[in-house]
């Protein structure tokens, strides 16, 4: 069974590879100018997410067998109010990676119970509330706008989550479709 | 670099205290890690192929020509939609939007844009939506778009 889906899995990587290079070979006949320029971005991405997503994974494989559903419960879940928004900002504002290496531990959060308030400030933090980000941002704007959109953020990324929330009952999110076995 | 080497360095120390406390623990683990891994791995070179192609079409001398000189409105809403549509890394676009600022654009308009291209993903909604529903996606984009032009407009009286 598990060997059998690790193949499953293995078929489809292979085949989302080969698309990709047909349209990376397409791109270079029919674009040559932005085809240069669109492979230096994919290395550079490839390069992050290929040293950043291990870690990440084998992290959220760690999380899964030693921190039990109660304890993200109890400090993430539904009541657990401003400490729970403090501590997913925190969580969020850790440097990592894009975004994009953050939804599927934002999925496990909901997965395991955590207030769909709480997982979308995480989101907002790792978006946009990283720390080396905001220290590079000083350098190129200015202390005055970094300390201003960082703060305007901060406020920002609180009403989406609290917004969101009251929007959305748990029982009615499809979340978690590709990583449920 | 320094952020991967060390996430890197907690994986592998937090990986090696596991397997002191349980081993079959800390193999279930990786088995789920590895499985997560090849579901989640088409996905990631999907994003970096598309990440790729629309930067390829929305080039920083695009991006320089739509946001620099006088602000107006509609160059606060195209400022937030550009950074909508485009996943440009931190270290290409902090500079730019530093330049930017020295030939005059706008803080309005710079602000606008940094918001929605870190806060907003157009490129990514599809993984975005198979791991955290349609309504999240929908409700966390689109609020992060207006806050984006809220924060925009309110930097834009405050400098």
């Amino acid at each position: 069974m598990k060997q059998e889906s690790i193949a499953g899995n293995l078929k489809k990587l292979a085949i989302f590879l080969a698309l990709t290079a047909v349209i990376l070979i397409l791109m270079r006949y029919l674009f040559p100018e932005q085809s240069a320029l669109s492979l230096e971005v994919m290395r550079d991405y490839s390069k992050e997410v290929a040293l950043i997503f291990p870690p990440v994974l084998v992290l959220m494989g760690l999380a899964d067998v030693w921190i039990p559903e109660d304890m993200v419960k109890q400090y993430l879940g539904k009541t657990s109010g401003w400490r729970g928004i403090l501590l997913s900002l925190f969580l969020g504002t850790l440097p990592t990676g894009p975004l994009f290496i953050a939804f599927p531990i934002a999925s496990e959060m909901l997965k395991k119970g955590a207030r769909i308030a709480n997982v979308v400030v995480f989101l907002g933090a790792w978006a946009s509330l990283k720390m080396p980000q905001i220290g590079v941002e000083i350098q190129f704007l200015g202390l005055e706008f970094a300390f201003y959109r960082a703060g305007l953020t901060f406020i920002a990324v609180i009403c989406i989550a609290l917004i969101t929330d009251k929007l959305l009952k748990r029982s009615e999110i499809s979340w978690g479709k590709i990583l449920k076995e | 670099m320094l952020v991967a080497l060390i996430i890197n360095i907690i994986a592998i120390g937090t990986l090696v205290y596991s397997f002191t406390q349980s081993s079959r623990k800390s193999i279930q683990a990786l088995k789920t890690a590895l499985m997560k891994g090849l579901k989640l791995a088409p996905w990631m070179v999907g994003i970096i192929v598309l990440i790729g192609i629309v930067l390829s079409f929305v080039p920083p001398e695009v991006i320089e020509r739509y946001l620099g000189g006088e602000m107006t409105i509609y160059q606060v809403v195209a400022a937030a939609l550009i950074g909508t549509v485009s996943m440009i890394p931190n270290l290409i676009t902090l500079p730019l939007a530093g330049s930017l600022i020295d030939s005059g654009a706008s803080y309005t308009t710079i602000a606008a844009f940094l918001t929605t291209l870190t806060m907003v993903g157009f490129v990514t909604m599809p993984l975005e939506i198979k791991l955290l529903g349609k309504k999240i996606t929908f409700w966390r984009n689109l609020l992060a778009f207006f806050f984006a032009i809220i924060i925009a407009v309110i930097i834009g009286a405050l400098m």
